[in-house]
């Protein structure tokens, strides 16, 4: 990677999905090979404009992981409360 | 002009919803050693609240102040209260919950009262229950022991025009209901409120320099001591498994045999 800005942003995405992945319900471990698959998959990308797609993506990722997150739990609570 | 808001979110570290709670072995209390913690979910809509009250911008939102009584480890959802938005932060340091027992519903009534007196508060908003004893009573105490106006279980809150009236939206059987109150009061949030946001990996960093104080009851001028004794806690009894029947006949018989026709 050339650029050190984009180079921060990609490890910044990267220690926040780690970060999220503490919780997630099939195991830390099941994430994290996971991620860093995904990310290693990636690690070759030369152009800019393909390494900001990646970027969205990893973004994208973490909205979704999040939502997972938020549903798991309403749903938990509204069985319980209902 | 509309008054600033400078609203009181106290929250409660419980056992985690997601994890299966087992009674110890005397049988008087949920195992809570070596088992996973976080922060009420009801607590974290009414964080998510005040935040976004603030985001909008009218009425003003002068300070977030987040408050949890417990042991020491209470510190950890209140970083997480304050990297989700909350400015500072109060703990009221108790004795390891295992020796004296939490507060009451009433002792913690009381304590928010004198921080709302202490520190100048003219909202509160709490989650209006913790999901480890259900009691569904602090708020509603605590706007008795204030005097202020109280909603219970709001689904939506929206302060109107010069924002000095809030109207709160609460679900109730067969419908909605809308309740308009002046500030001062007290909010308890139901789960459709919001969607609370992840603290993200910036945000804790950014709140580990947040003000956090250590207080005790006696600082309050309170003393700890419940009024109510936990005789004991058992398990539900385990579910037992059903049973087939072959025909319309043999329903009808198994039906009659249990006596419910």
């Amino acid at each position: 990677m050339t650029n050190p800005a984009l180079r921060q942003q990609v490890i910044n995405i990267y220690k926040e999905l780690l970060n999220l992945g503490k919780e997630y319900p099939l195991g830390y471990q099941y994430f994290q090979t996971r991620l860093h698959n995904a990310f290693a998959s990636q690690a070759g990308l030369q152009d800019e404009e393909k390494i900001k797609k990646a970027i969205e993506r990893a973004e994208y990722v973490k909205k979704e992981v999040e939502a997972l997150y938020y549903l798991k739990r309403y749903r938990a609570l509204r069985q319980r409360y209902r | 002009m509309s008054t600033a808001l400078k609203i009181l979110v106290p929250v409660k570290r419980v056992i985690d919803y997601a994890v299966k709670p087992r009674v110890n072995s005397a049988r008087t209390a949920i195992e809570t050693q070596g088992v996973k913690h976080s922060m009420n979910p009801f607590d974290e809509l009414s964080i998510e609240a005040a935040v976004r009250m603030r985001e909008r911008g009218s009425p003003k939102v002068e300070d977030i102040l987040a408050l949890s009584a417990g042991p020491a480890k209470c510190v950890d959802v209140l970083r997480t209260a304050m990297a989700m938005g909350a400015d500072r932060s109060i703990h009221v340091e108790l004795p390891d919950s295992s020796a004296a027992g939490e507060l009451e519903p009433l002792g913690v009534a009381k304590l928010l009262a004198k921080v709302v007196e202490k520190e100048d508060r003219n909202l509160v908003i709490l989650g209006k229950q913790s999901i480890d004893d259900d009691s569904n009573q602090t708020g509603q105490m605590l706007a008795g022991l204030l005097g202020w106006g109280q909603a219970t279980q709001a689904s939506k809150i929206e302060f109107e025009e010069g924002g000095d009236k809030v109207s709160v939206t609460r679900e109730v059987d067969g419908g909605v209901e809308t309740l308009r109150s002046p500030l001062p009061m007290v909010i308890t949030t139901d789960l459709r409120l919001n969607e609370p946001r992840y603290a993200s990996l910036p945000n804790i960093m950014k709140a580990k320099k947040k003000k956090l104080e250590k207080k005790s009851l006696e600082d309050f001028g309170l003393e700890a001591g419940n009024r109510l004794k936990t005789v004991k806690v058992e398990e539900p009894p385990a579910r037992k498994g059903g049973g087939k029947v072959e025909d319309v006949d043999g329903m009808i018989s198994k039906l009659k045999e249990l006596g419910a026709i």
